[in-house]
């Protein structure tokens, strides 16, 4: 199908089939199970994860394919996000056009940005990018403050021209639309316990989220994925050869940017806000955590790893002491107040530790990130099936699968 | 590039699949209701949204406590607290229409994203029918954007911009804190009165809306008595040391000098002016003077000696001797050991007073709570008579004047009330120009 193999395809369909019923998938508990704390199916929840594992998912290509570590990738979501809500406030609350600029205008930055960082190699390239993106928030923190709006960010106003929507008497803001029908729109299911969000903001990023991934897919098998590839193995032996790595970089480098972008415009169509936290370095450093939890290099990794974030900072960062007091209020009060005390650092603000030791367990224990995880599950249920005869399944340190495009 | 060929049967697959796709969402409508979460059941929600880490993170803890408190008399437990003192007497400490009162909390990080995001999950996953908090002007701006769009009441915390009632006011939101116009205007007659109308004053402005507004406020209102305003000096927030910012004020011929930061880095900086030795130096044969537009205990701690002697404003301090405050500060003092800080106690008002609007009012509903909001003028909350004006939803009310302490008896005792800014007096009107630009809009119950 559309050009992939046959495992590729199926890849795929599972991946938009997992997409398309999201808001079953995270809303497994039923409203009086007690456990309805740790449902994530509300829309934004479910946005987030589709948004920024397209930001991942981009930012793999980069990484995961070229080795090259950026820093900065924050820099391109908030230059998307800009582009998308100054799009909103001239142009039209469609978001077909914000989401057309926020991919160009990023993809310029990324031109600049990268025709510069990539001369360097390594962690040279990484500090460059860091100091790209830093620079970016500065500015967009405080100089630019005509056009970013400074720290109170970029928001929509009454006053703003629209030229397409047209003169509206409405005293209320306009809501992002596509062709009408709006973005925060859904529709609710009652049903088995549970109330299922289908929201129209999501369906329309888990598309074009399947898109990006397709795309994505396609670049990894491609002729140019094996030159990228190739660039992460041996720069060095490909220069010596008179091949010239550069523009194989720096076209990976944009690509990756427009992906930020995208996932930024996506961002502001779903809350027209661009603020300027959303290029600080902790958002790079975000993306590079996403990533590495996942499984860099890996195709589907990214996008675990960014559900996997988003859904901690979400729902364990909601449950306050309080909540804590009501699971435990059987226990002892002694016992009480130490069990509530030691959880109360991992959920509410101590979200982040939650985080670092997730990430900490996963670096040292699957090297290859949470999808490593999966297939070492997969290889334990296969071989505890049906021990393999050893002329059925080659060695595969010795006997590697043939490629699939040779230059 | 052998597989990328499209047959004319893959084409059409696709197209299927790619149509079948783009016609989903469109079955989709949004369900009828009269306003946003309408809350059914025997419980309403609340949603606190307030930081608990990142520079804030102090004054987040103590809104958080205070809003514990004020759920806690809500729904008629401990001793009622300012319930007992506020005029108006629709509460009946039955939860609010008799439907018990329940909170979700959410961590803002003081970050504009951030904070919606977690505004956001209140809405959709908790139900949550109103939003409060925030220790940032930028915040508060942004959340209150979001509770318009998302047919919710917000009711800002901790936000001193003339933005949030300014030029990004809406309809949906009220303040009940003071604003950077308002510190100007009580701080003005004071700074003239001690210090003398020819001072020339030099400005160092934490860089971003607030201390611009700040800034803007304060210089107009020096100017406007005589005072000269020497520079005006932007320094990036969360600066850690500001030596750098002090050294050139000495040479500058400026015999005042304006922080116009808040949090650490008020902190910060007032600790480098001092340990500059500026307030020992004579300018222009007078006193070098430091003054701190906008004072909080919890930054007066982080400061500690170097505060003695300065002036600043505040919105209400925990040692004022009437019947509200005293209240407040002893349910407050009974439950946590401490008195609370202002930002305690304007979370605290702005619970009760949008719980006395929807009792007032008869509904949850947005409009119906900010129309009994609008024009309310009410008493019992600590700051004396206060009007919610309707223009701006902007509340106005007496300004304290406060001084660093020069012998403090504790670690909470260390500001004093110099004086009362009558409420009259730090009035303006709502199309001043330093809040023009912005319109409230029509309220907006979602749905």
């Amino acid at each position: 199908m559309l050009g992939l193999n046959k495992t590729d395809s199926k890849f795929l369909l599972i991946v938009i089939l997992l997409t398309l019923f999201t808001p079953f998938l995270m809303q497994p508990f039923a409203a009086d199970s007690g456990l309805d704390q740790f449902n994530g199916g509300y829309p934004d929840l479910m946005q987030k994860v589709a948004i920024f594992g397209i930001f991942a998912v981009g930012f793999n290509i980069l990484f995961g394919l070229t080795g090259y570590l950026s820093f900065g990738h924050a820099a391109f979501l908030g230059m998307g996000s800009y582009a998308a809500v100054w799009m909103f406030k001239l142009l039209t609350m469609n978001v077909i056009p914000a989401i057309l600029l926020s991919m160009i205008v990023s993809g310029l930055l990324a031109v600049i940005i990268g025709y510069i960082s990539l001369r360097r190699s390594g962690i040279y390239f990484s500090i460059l990018t860091l100091a790209f993106a830093q620079m970016c928030y500065k500015m967009a923190y405080s100089v630019l403050t005509p056009i970013t709006n400074g720290e109170t960010g970029l928001q929509l106003s009454l006053s703003d021209p629209r030229i397409l929507d047209g003169a509206t008497e409405s005293t209320s803001l306009p809501v992002t639309n596509i062709f009408g029908l709006a973005m925060n729109s859904s529709y609710k299911l009652e049903a088995l316990n549970r109330v299922f969000t289908f929201n129209v903001g999501f369906y329309f990023c888990a598309i074009i989220a399947s898109i990006a991934f397709y795309i994505a897919i396609r670049l990894f098998r491609s002729p140019f994925g094996m030159m990228l590839r190739a660039v992460k193995s041996n720069q060095q032996r490909m220069n010596y050869m008179g091949l010239n790595t550069k523009p194989y970089t720096l076209a990976a480098f944009v690509i990756s940017g427009m992906y930020a972008g995208l996932a930024g415009g996506l961002l502001a169509a779903m809350d027209p806000l661009a603020g300027a936290d959303r290029m600080l370095w902790t958002a790079s450093g975000e993306v590079v955590i996403m990533t590495i939890l996942g499984g860099a290099g890996t195709l589907m990794g990214p996008v675990l790893g960014a559900g996997v974030i988003k859904y901690l900072e979400n729902i364990f960062s909601k449950i306050n002491e309080s909540v804590l007091h009501s699971w435990f209020h059987w226990l002892p009060d002694g016992l009480e107040e130490v069990v509530v005390w030691v959880f109360a650092r991992f959920t509410g603000e101590g979200w982040h530790l939650t985080l670092g030791l997730t990430f900490m367990l996963v670096v040292t224990f699957l090297p290859g990130g949470l999808v490593e995880g999966i297939k070492r599950l997969k290889k334990l249920t296969k071989r505890g099936q049906k021990p393999k005869d050893k002329l059925d399944a080659p060695d595969p340190e010795h006997t590697p699968p043939p490629s699939k495009h040779v230059v | 590039m052998s597989n990328s060929l499209l047959t004319r049967r893959g084409l059409l697959k696709t197209s299927a699949v790619a149509g079948a796709g783009l016609a989903l969402p469109t079955i989709f409508t949004s369900g009828a209701r009269a306003f946003t979460n309408d809350p059914t059941g025997g419980t309403v929600t609340l949603g606190f949204n307030v930081p608990q880490s990142g520079a804030y993170a102090d004054e987040g803890a103590d809104e958080l406590r205070a809003y514990e408190l004020a759920v806690e008399h809500l729904n008629g437990g401990g001793d009622g607290g300012m319930l007992n003192t506020f005029s108006s007497k629709a509460l009946e400490g039955n939860g609010i229409l008799g439907k018990k009162v329940e909170y979700v909390t959410g961590d803002t990080q003081t970050k504009s994203d951030a904070a919606r995001a977690s505004a956001k999950s209140m809405i959709e996953k908790d139900g949550a029918v109103m939003i409060t908090g925030g220790s940032s002007s930028g915040v508060a701006i942004a959340v209150q954007g979001l509770c318009q769009e998302a047919g919710v009441i917000f009711m800002a915390g901790l936000t001193h911009s003339n933005d949030t009632t300014g030029k990004d006011k809406k309809a949906n939101g009220f303040r009940h804190f003071f604003n950077a116009y308002m510190s100007a205007a009580a701080l003005a007659p004071v700074l003239e009165k001690l210090y003398g109308k020819d001072r020339t004053a030099y400005h160092l402005t934490a860089d971003y809306s607030w201390g611009w507004t700040q800034e803007e406020s304060i210089a107009a209102a020096t100017e406007a008595m005589g005072w000269k305003t020497a520079e005006k000096v932007r320094t990036p927030l969360g600066a850690g040391d500001f030596s750098s910012y002090i050294a050139p004020v000495l040479n500058s011929g400026a015999d005042v000098l304006v922080l116009n930061h808040y949090g650490g880095d008020m902190v910060n900086s007032l600790t480098n002016a001092v340990q500059f030795g500026l307030r020992d130096k004579q300018v222009n044969g007078k006193n070098f003077e430091i003054v701190v537009p906008l004072y909080s205990r919890l930054m007066a701690r982080g400061a500690g000696k170097n505060v003695a002697g300065i002036h600043g404003s505040t919105n209400w301090h925990w040692s004022l001797q009437d019947d509200a405050s005293k209240a407040f500060v002893k349910s407050f003092g009974t439950k946590y050991g401490f008195p609370p800080s202002q930002a305690a106690h304007t979370v605290y008002c702005q619970t009760l007073l949008y719980a006395d609007a929807v009792a007032r009012g008869g509904s949850f509903n947005p409009c119906s709570v900010a129309e009994a909001l609008e024009g309310f003028e009410f008493d019992g909350l600590g700051n004396g008579p206060t009007l919610y004006r309707a223009d701006d939803h902007q509340c106005f009310k007496d300004v304290l004047v406060v001084r660093g302490k020069e012998n403090p008896t504790s670690e909470f005792d260390l500001l004093e009330v110099v004086e009362v800014t009558p409420a009259a007096q730090v009035t303006y009107d709502a199309d001043h120009p330093m809040f023009a630009g912005g319109a409230l809009g029509a309220c907006n119950p979602g749905a």
